[in-house]
């Protein structure tokens, strides 16, 4: 960007300058024979204009909340209003997971983030065989529509934004939380939130898929439909990253195969016969923020445009709000070590820092607790102030992409970018996400970086503070860590007891009956059939187990 | 050559941990068979048998051992299998840890192990 005269002083003046280094190398090597960050890019000793040369400022950043919003979404970012504060929270029962909620809400967090226990995810009731032990574990049991009402007892639905950790049953989670809004006389349009609702990376790197791909692909398309004619407010989908990453892949295959699933998305339900501005406004997006400060940063800024370029190109999207990539981040898990675990609130702050420097647009930042337990009360909200903390004590959100221009940044935006893409023509001619991840093209990169990674702490190439250096012999173990009540399965067994015996059985049975007669339709839309059959008090494995008899269940290779 | 199971019981999808184990015991010259995801304790004790495993290595982070881990050893009883090394890796809180090893399960491998630690505990074990 700069003028070619100055241009050609600088590279003389840089030739000079590396020229004079050779002397400090030789009395003061540096620290490593070379400089790699974890996607496998090299880095330079420093940048410069001359690694911008080729930057065109209006096509490739433009300003903030233009096309290709590679400097954020919206033209003020958070001088207008802060990201979305949302810890990710569930265990037990709805009862104790809504005193965790308005727990955070009292606490300035503002919205809620839904962390469902295995089975609910996997749509078994508590009472299932394969429930047994899971139930509550890693997050809430919701059995049936009378388990949600009380998850947001006294949370008043047009207020709040919810965001629902949940796949292969997604649909029929929305469905419960539509009818509760319902009870409280809030209508579907007034419905602000996000179902995770993203098989594909079931398939790779989470495991809780029920459906073969094809059937689980129709759910996702008619979710898409239904909601931009009935819940127009609601994100249909929050295609993930995060889950790839934490199962061991590099930031640039994380962005890659992330924009890959969406891809397929797109084109599943552009096959569906939807137009896509109906419906891309509403697909939105989660990474991870993990312990390279930069290359995450350059990784969030590349989403942006690479994702904005593909709306427009690639599938020819007309309205800008189809182009935006809009985002949550949560911390990396995986970063965080059960020794010295106060560390991790260390390790936890850099990543939020990255994250808003990134331009995220809503974030949940994990708790130092983490690699021992369930995150306790004290240290989630010491990871809420962290928030709170970069908010309005740090001075970062008072500029828009404070860090765009940075030579640096702009190169590894560039190459990060230009890797992804690299990925996604890859997996193009593989003939897209889903015959990838059929084919297992997407575990086995995954696969191989994750061991990549391993090695490398066990070599001490990687460095992890308190685990391969910097180690302590004698290490007291955190008290009060959160346990679970052992009573949980029990109790939601009681609880689907008197549900069954109370509810009109004759309701569900014509529910169940009328959602079969759908699912073996494909021209129907399955989410009326769903909102019907939670109404009529079906439990969650029964409607999960109704579509099973149709769809089958995935066999993974 | 000792041969391994390396098991993920029940509803859990992290296997991330299992996979990088598992390819380091193989790195290490062992022969290690992987159940894939969401196996009941029936279908592992069933494993153990037929593929006739010298070490069977679960690998568990949902917190569902407490259930899952008495059940696999419960039926290794039943089936009056003696001779096989139990270990676990994932996440156990610290009082469960005499629990778990008094049960049988010899080796407990928490956050941070290196995988050089499990294979020379397995190697040490099995040979003895």
């Amino acid at each position: 960007m700069a003028d070619k005269n100055d241009l050609k002083k600088i590279r003389k003046e840089m030739d000079e300058w590396e020229g004079k280094l050779a002397e400090t190398l030789k009395k003061r090597p540096e620290r490593k024979p070379s400089f790699v960050n974890t996607s496998g890019i090299p880095l330079n000793r420093t940048y410069t204009p001359l690694d911008m040369e080729e930057a065109d400022y209006l096509a490739d950043l433009n300003f903030p909340g233009d096309y290709p919003f590679t400097r954020g979404v919206q033209p003020t970012m958070y001088r207008g209003r802060h990201w979305t504060m949302r810890q990710y929270a569930g265990f037990a029962t709805a009862e104790e997971t809504n005193r965790r909620y308005r727990y955070l809400l009292e606490k300035g967090q503002t919205g809620l983030s839904v962390a469902f226990d295995l089975p609910t995810q996997i749509g078994y009731d508590s009472d299932h065989p394969l429930s047994q032990g899971e139930v509550g574990k890693v997050g809430v049991a919701i059995d049936s529509v009378r388990d949600m009402e009380a998850l947001f007892d006294g949370i008043p639905l047009d207020k709040v934004s919810t965001s629902m950790t949940i796949n292969a049953p997604a649909a029929i989670l929305l469905a419960m939380y539509i009818v509760i809004a319902e009870k409280q006389g809030v209508t579907p349009d007034k419905l602000n939130g996000t179902i995770q609702n993203d098989i594909l990376k079931e398939y790779t790197s989470r495991g809780t898929y029920i459906f073969p791909p094809e059937s689980s692909m129709r759910i996702i398309t008619d979710t898409f439909a239904y909601c931009s004619e009935s819940v127009p407010n609601w994100n249909t989908i929050s295609i993930s990253g995060y889950h790839m990453r934490e199962a061991g892949c590099t930031a640039v295959q994380e962005l890659a195969f992330t924009l890959a699933n969406g891809i397929a998305y797109i084109d599943a339900a552009i096959k569906a016969g939807l137009d896509v501005d109906t419906f891309a406004r509403r697909v939105s997006f989660f990474f991870i923020s993990q312990q390279d400060f930069f290359e995450e940063i350059a990784k969030f800024r590349a989403a942006r445009r690479l994702w904005a370029r593909i709306m427009k190109e690639r599938f020819g999207a007309k309205k800008p709000a189809s182009w935006m990539l809009r985002f949550h981040v949560q911390t990396a898990g995986s970063s965080l070590t059960a020794q010295q675990p106060d560390n991790n609130v260390v390790r936890v702050a850099f990543q939020t820092l990255s994250a808003v420097l990134g331009g995220t647009q809503s974030l949940h930042s994990c708790s130092r607790d983490e690699a021992l337990a369930l995150p306790s009360e004290e240290a989630v909200r010491l990871s809420l102030r962290t928030q709170q903390l970069i908010a309005h004590e740090t001075g970062v959100t008072d500029v828009v992409d404070p860090l765009g221009g940075s030579y640096y940044i702009e190169q590894l935006t560039d190459e990060v970018e230009r890797r992804a893409e690299e990925y996604i023509e890859k997996i193009d001619k593989m003939g897209g996400a889903v015959k990838a991840t059929e084919k297992g093209y997407i575990n086995k990169e995954i696969e191989e970086s994750a061991y990549q990674y391993q090695k490398g702490v066990e070599d001490k190439s990687r460095i992890v503070v308190g685990v391969n250096d910097f180690v302590e012999e004698e290490e007291e173990k955190p008290a009060d860590l959160l346990k679970v009540d052992p009573t949980v399965g029990e109790s939601q067994k009681a609880k689907l007891k008197e549900l069954r015996s109370s509810r009109d059985q004759s309701k569900v049975e014509s529910s169940l009956k009328d959602l079969k007669k759908a699912t073996e339709n494909k021209k129907e839309n399955l989410l009326p059939h769903f909102v019907n059959s939670v109404r009529s008090e079906a439990t969650l494995g029964e409607i999960c187990d109704t579509l099973r008899e149709v769809f089958g269940e995935y066999q993974a290779a | 050559m000792i041969k391994v199971l390396m098991a993920k019981p029940g509803l859990d999808g992290h296997d991330r941990g299992a996979k990088v184990v598992a390819r380091a015991l193989r790195d290490a010259g062992m022969e290690v068979i992987y159940t894939g995801l969401r196996q009941t304790p029936e279908q592992i004790v069933e494993a153990v048998i037929q593929e006739d495993v010298q070490v069977l290595a679960l690998s568990i982070l949902s917190g569902a051992q407490d259930y899952l881990f008495p059940r696999i050893i419960e039926l290794l009883k039943e089936k009056k299998i003696k001779d096989v090394l139990v270990v676990a890796g994932g996440i156990f809180p610290s009082e469960d840890v005499p629990k778990l090893e008094k049960m049988g399960i010899t080796g407990l491998f928490g956050p941070g192990t290196t995988t050089g630690d499990i294979i020379n505990f397995i190697q040490d074990k099995v040979k003895k």
